[in-house]
């Protein structure tokens, strides 16, 4: 027993990529166990470590954690990431779940049949460049410091830079009206547990490639 | 001002109930304002006041809070239904986001074509008996306790009471082979806050009508 956190999913991003931002950025370190098949998941399953039959599943702490808002919400509050207060929670609850939202439209885009993905990589650019980014952006410009809230690193910060990155994945100039969501991303990429978590090598999965959908999808259906 | 925690939504349940519950089972007291048409939910856009654009939104202690699941987490905080420590609270989220997981299947249900009400019921009936209502039969069983987590009242059983007779407004005899359950609802049900909420008169609203559906649909341009 390693004591540290096990992370159990397929060998991508999904919806555990998340989790592994928030534990990059904590500076902690965890193993992963990948769900190569759907016997994997099946065994999973019948060995009763999946409360709802489902993954991501993350050991830690002597729990079988499931569900990964719960996931987040028990690392962001272990590792101080989650605000000093209740109010500053509630700011960063609001802020993770607008995020998670797009985050979602992102990650699905991947999924979308052949004749549906112009009109989703639309919804996507319109949805984060109208509904998301400039709340985000606004945020940063009213108060001027450097983390969406209480001077300090938190979980917005580390799933807002999480969602940045992947949208400039899909469209590259997609911050091109938000000065101030660019220099967070620098100033926030430059911090150094996630600097080295941007790094080649790390536990940082890529982008789901149209030819793995099949393998993904045979695991789960 | 009156101090009181004011909802926005349409007059109906859609992602505002939960909310309902849980301030009603806390014992607080809340105003509601609802919409009925376009113009007054565009209105809410304009003037800034919903951060996504979209409701629920619930105006408390000073802020205009959006997303559900925020909204909900600040009320158990504020009202200690919450656990005591980090570990409660980690079992009580992975069973209200459980018991989300199984709600918003029937969220979604009015909104299906008519061809399609079946099916979709018989896979709330699948994920209800065989995925859900097995795992906190399980938990009750476990630790033979009165509550979901810690021996106290939490926002879990709030979810889990609201998740066990919405379910059977559609399926009735749902928890035919789940006893622990069936005492945990009427237990519920009875304690003052949540059964005051569960007769005439309260702000608990009824299953999706026609007129809500129309106007959710018009409204959100779905």
């Amino acid at each position: 027993m390693s004591g540290k956190p096990k992370l159990h999913y397929f060998n991508g991003r999904g919806r555990m990529e998340s989790i592994r931002w928030l534990l990059a950025a904590a500076g902690v370190e965890f193993e992963e166990c990948f769900l190569e098949t759907k016997d994997d998941l099946t065994k999973l399953q019948k060995g009763g470590s999946l409360l709802f039959q489902q993954v991501p599943m993350v050991e830690i702490d002597g729990m079988k954690m499931v569900q990964s808002r719960a996931i987040g919400n028990y690392i962001a509050a272990k590792y101080n990431l989650y605000g000093k207060d209740l109010k500053e929670r509630a700011l960063i609850d609001m802020y993770v779940e607008g995020i998670t939202d797009l985050n979602e439209l992102l990650m699905s885009h991947t999924f979308q049949p052949a004749d549906k993905k112009e009109q989703h990589f639309a919804t996507i650019v319109d949805k984060a460049t109208n509904r998301y980014f400039p709340v985000y952006e606004k945020v940063l410009k009213d108060h001027g410091q450097d983390f969406l809230v209480g001077s300090r690193l938190s979980r917005a910060d580390v799933q807002l830079l999480e969602t940045i990155l992947m949208a400039e994945e899909c469209k590259p100039d997609i911050l091109a009206k938000f000065p101030l969501l660019q220099s967070f991303k620098a100033r926030i990429s430059n911090i150094p547990t996630i600097k080295k978590f941007l790094q080649p090598g790390s536990q940082r999965k890529p982008p789901l490639q149209e030819k793995d959908v099949p393998k993904v999808m045979k695991i789960f259906h | 001002m009156s101090g009181k925690p004011r909802l926005t939504y349409f007059n109906g349940r859609g992602r505002m109930e939960s909310i309902r519950w849980l301030l009603a089972a806390a014992g607080v007291e809340f105003e509601e304002f609802f919409f009925e048409t376009r113009e007054q939910y565009e209105k809410l856009i304009k003037d800034g006041v919903l951060m996504f654009q979209q409701v629920p939104l619930v105006e408390i202690d000073g802020m205009k809070m959006v997303q559900t699941r925020a909204i909900l987490s600040y009320i158990a905080g504020k009202y200690n239904l919450y656990g005591k420590d980090l570990k409660e609270r980690a079992l009580i989220d992975m069973y209200v986001e459980g018991i989300t997981d199984l709600m918003q299947m029937i969220l979604m249900f009015p909104f299906s074509p008519p061809e399609a009400k079946e099916k979709t019921l018989d896979s709330i009936k699948e994920r209800a008996t065989n995925r859900y209502f097995p795992v906190f039969e399980k938990v009750l069983k476990q630790h033979g306790q009165d509550f979901l987590v810690g021996n106290k009242f939490s926002w879990a059983d709030v979810q889990l009471i609201e998740a066990i007779l919405t379910v059977e407004e559609n399926i009735p005899g749902v928890l035919s082979e789940f006893p622990l359950l069936q005492a945990f609802k009427i237990r519920m049900s009875n304690m003052p806050t949540i059964k005051k909420f569960l007769q005439p008169g309260s702000p608990r609203k009824p299953p999706a009508d026609a007129h809500y559906i129309e106007t959710v649909s018009r409204i959100l341009k779905m």
